[in-house]
């Protein structure tokens, strides 16, 4: 296999459990402002909501950070492309999760600010996530399109302001989908109703989007819609259906669903996320640079691709450790 | 509104601030946090060694300072990892392929082993068993040193570049040996890792002798007072003589940049060390000069008659900000002077049997506490600003590889980061105010919170064991204590 496609590969999984994890992360954030500071049976919400990720939010974000990097490697002129088209949305993107992180820090070691700390959290959040929307729809959708990107506000378009939001609404499904996990009584009941919701919301944007690039970029229309490519691809929306039914009867069910909720979810994730894939394949920037013209020389590749060899695995057991360590429902007691 | 605009320094002057403004910022968290991981990771071990709580008591106490630093420190940090490209666009294309590895590597072996390890150190003392819990201190220690030597080696190769070949404008790699330890490498991560030891010392040591002053906490503080003022003691003169040899790994690869540092204008044997001066950019000379005759050649070329280049080797294009390259040097070096000092003054009261007690060497600790900090900030701006107007020692210029943003776009987002980065740093002060006026829990209380943990109950005699202590156990437990003691 070729060292390009490899590379590709490793992006796209980077990125993929960078989406999955903190994902579910930002997701608890968003949905967060939405529940109570203190419920029916004396329960912080809000701090049981952040408490149960406060032990992996680093590691959870450290993908992104790992997914910059491989870029950096792999294709410095894609790196350098994206980053410096997509100023704004980027940087406004690192200052939202500046304040999503610290509120974590601060949030319990404050006494009369904790109310802030919450609306940092909640907001950071939110705007992280749909910059993050935003970042993808300028990708897929305008610059296939073949246009500039001069103009320093190219990105903030009708399509990319729908992913932004078509992304809340499916990081906020992830997120309630932990707390289902991660919770007990009123909460755990209130984040279950949510998820019903958000999942509807989801498939209502996946719908949308799928259909607005199959109008709009015939390149995409032609991989999907005209045989034989089509076929290969029959079996994404048929597990999108699949995943969708199978989380819905979960959350209709009575019984605490455990993990189960959030599998699917990702499942879900992860075939929106092959669907993208397929449709813009090989081209590393939609419809400007394959990824055989930007791939970096062979000595940096091969340089980096051992520590990757070595280190990921590596990295994936002890945080199934540490995940392991946490699990169960989340309580105030653990703390230092 | 036009006006301001019109008056804004152009886009790259305002890229090359926002990043200097970040990466200060940033470099201030780990600076601590290296050095203080270190500290708790020693302080973990001598409980398990010792069972003496008092120990425990430092851990569990310089947890909630550590992880709001090291929080800080993440979050500021996962900016730069992307500022590369945002705005410096062009030098991410051409060096990136000798640099990104670098920082993968930094993320691969660091960055996930202290975020993956950093939660079962923090929350986790009551789910794993001590020893684990210690391997999982030490684990975060390892990942702050590892992450300073990747970063170290990618600034290093910045300033003496090796191992690399130049095609169609591209960096190529030629020998990852060559890029990783270059020449400049051993020294910069050396003065680097000691300045992050005394930084954490200071902050230590500052804040027990702040507990002594106030005669709180005297039993807890004693320990910790004692432990960073013998490490200051070893570290500053240490650092001094390390700060010598890379000093002469400057004069050695990059001249110019210790011609400004020395405000030397003309090249000159025997030239004096100068203590004072207003270095006039313009005249290209120095005003209010006060100077040492001679000795400036021989602390570079040990010897009385060296000759030292000047500035005047190379166009004034070519040469750095003299005056901030100049002073900064100067802070760095009366506040490492400073340390050695307060190192010497420790050792003094020590044998005097006054360590506890001295005042002005209590107060002297407390006023040291920002000093670690401030020296490495200080020379930091001594090495980055001193390689302008390069970004890659006499091959990439700067101006040459920034991104095209428009001006306002940058002052924009350069605007946001001095909002938000003062008013978090102003947070964080005030967290960290306050964590330290609270002080540290009892040992009663710090005992309490292994209360119910399933691994400590078989380990630790009846009097210890957290799930029975009661008011009498103080006395069981310098029983306890003395008779491990004579064992």
């Amino acid at each position: 296999m070729d060292i390009a496609l490899v590379y590709l590969l490793l992006i796209g999984f980077g990125i993929l459990v960078y989406v999955l994890l903190d994902g579910f992360s930002l997701g608890v954030g968003i949905i967060s402002r939405f529940l109570k500071g203190n419920n029916q049976e004396g329960i912080d919400e809000k701090a049981i909501a952040m408490k149960s990720l406060s032990h992996i939010w680093d590691s959870n974000q450290t993908w992104l950070v790992f997914g910059g990097v491989v870029l950096f490697v792999a294709f410095p002129a894609v790196y350098a492309f994206v980053l410096s088209n997509l100023y704004l949305p980027i940087i406004l993107m690192l200052v939202a999760l500046i304040f999503r992180g610290v509120a974590f820090e601060f949030r319990f070691k404050s006494d009369a600010s904790q109310k802030w700390w919450d609306l940092s959290f909640s907001l950071g959040s939110i705007l992280a996530t749909f910059c993050q929307g935003i970042v993808l729809g300028a990708l897929v959708g305008e610059m296939s399109s073949q246009k500039t990107m001069a103009d320093p506000v190219e990105w903030l378009t009708p399509f990319s302001i729908l992913t932004g939001f078509a992304l809340i609404a499916g990081y906020s499904l992830l997120g309630s989908c932990w707390l289902i996990r991660k919770t007990e009584g009123a909460l755990h009941a209130r984040v279950k109703n949510m998820a019903k919701v958000l999942l509807v919301a989801m498939l209502a944007f996946l719908a949308v989007v799928s259909i607005w690039m199959l109008v709009e970029q015939p390149s995409i229309a032609e991989r999907w819609l005209v045989i034989p490519d089509s076929l290969l691809l029959v079996p994404l929306p048929l597990f999108t259906l699949f995943f969708a039914y199978k989380l819905w009867s979960l959350l209709k069910a009575d019984e605490d669903p455990g993990l189960k909720p959030l599998g699917y979810a990702m499942g879900l994730f992860m075939t929106a996320f092959g669907g993208l894939v397929a449709g813009v394949f090989p081209y590393i920037i939609p419809g400007r640079l394959t990824i055989w013209e930007a791939i970096a020389p062979d000595k940096t590749v091969y340089f980096t691709l051992v520590g990757i060899l070595i280190f990921i695995p590596m990295i994936i057991t002890y945080n199934i450790y540490s995940y392991r360590t946490f699990s169960g429902k989340t309580s105030m007691k653990d703390g230092y | 509104m036009l006006d301001i605009i019109a008056a804004l320094p152009d886009s790259a002057m305002l890229s090359r601030i926002q990043f200097a403004f970040t990466i200060s910022y940033h470099i201030m968290f780990p600076t601590i946090t290296i050095g203080l991981s270190l500290y708790m990771a020693f302080m973990e071990g001598m409980w398990l060694k010792t069972q003496n709580p008092a120990y425990l008591q430092q851990v569990k106490f310089w947890a909630k300072p550590f992880a709001i630093t090291f929080g800080m420190g993440v979050v500021s940090g996962v900016v730069l990892s992307y500022e590369f490209g945002t705005n410096f666009s062009k030098f991410s294309e051409v060096v990136g392929p000798v640099l990104a590895p670098l920082l993968a590597y930094e993320v691969l072996t660091a960055f996930f082993l202290e975020a993956g390890f950093l939660g079962i150190m923090l929350f986790g003392w009551n789910r794993v068993t001590p020893k684990v819990h210690f391997a999982a201190t030490c684990t975060v220690a390892m990942g702050t040193v590892l992450s300073s030597f990747w970063i170290l080696a990618a600034n290093s190769w910045m300033h003496t570049p090796a191992g690399y070949e130049i095609i169609d404008g591209v960096f190529h790699v030629t020998s990852w040996m060559e890029v990783i330890f270059n020449p400049s490498f051993p020294y910069r991560l050396a003065h680097m890792l000691l300045a992050t030891f005394l930084s954490a010392s200071l902050l230590f040591a500052g804040v027990n002798a702040y507990y002594l002053l106030k005669e709180q906490h005297i039993e807890f503080a004693k320990i910790g007072f004692s432990t960073a003022m013998i490490a200051i003691v070893i570290l500053a003169p240490v650092q001094i003589l390390v700060g010598d040899f890379h000093g002469l790994n400057v004069a050695h690869n990059q001249p110019v940049k210790l011609a400004a540092m020395e405000a030397v204008w003309e090249t000159e044997k025997g030239a004096p060390l100068v203590l004072f001066a207003w270095p006039d950019e313009k005249a290209e000379e120095n005003k209010f000069e006060v100077s040492i005759p001679k000795v400036a050649s021989l602390l570079i070329t040990h010897e009385m008659d060296g000759e030292i280049p000047g500035l005047n080797e190379v166009d004034a294009k070519d040469r750095p900000p003299v005056p901030v390259v100049f002073f900064a040097f100067r802070i760095m070096l009366a506040l490492g002077g400073l340390m050695l000092l307060l190192g010497l003054a420790g050792l003094y009261t020590r044998k005097t049997g006054r360590l506890y007690e001295s005042k002005p060497l209590l107060i002297f600790s407390v006023a040291m506490i920002p000093a670690g900090v401030i020296a490495t900030l200080a020379g930091w701006y001594v090495v980055e600003v001193g390689r302008q107007p390069w970004l890659v020692q006499g091959l990439v210029r700067t101006v040459d590889v920034i991104s095209p943003l428009p001006a306002s776009m940058v002052a924009f987002t350069l605007g946001l980061f001095v909002v938000v980065y003062t008013t978090l740093f102003f947070t964080y002060i005030y967290f960290m105010r306050k964590l330290i006026l609270k002080g540290p829990m009892s040992v009663e209380e710090t005992l309490a919170t292994l209360q119910g943990n399933e691994f400590y109950d078989d380990d630790l005699p009846a009097t210890l064991n957290p799930a029975q202590v009661d008011i009498g156990y103080s006395q069981e437990l310098s029983t306890y204590l003395k008779d491990k003691g004579e064992k």
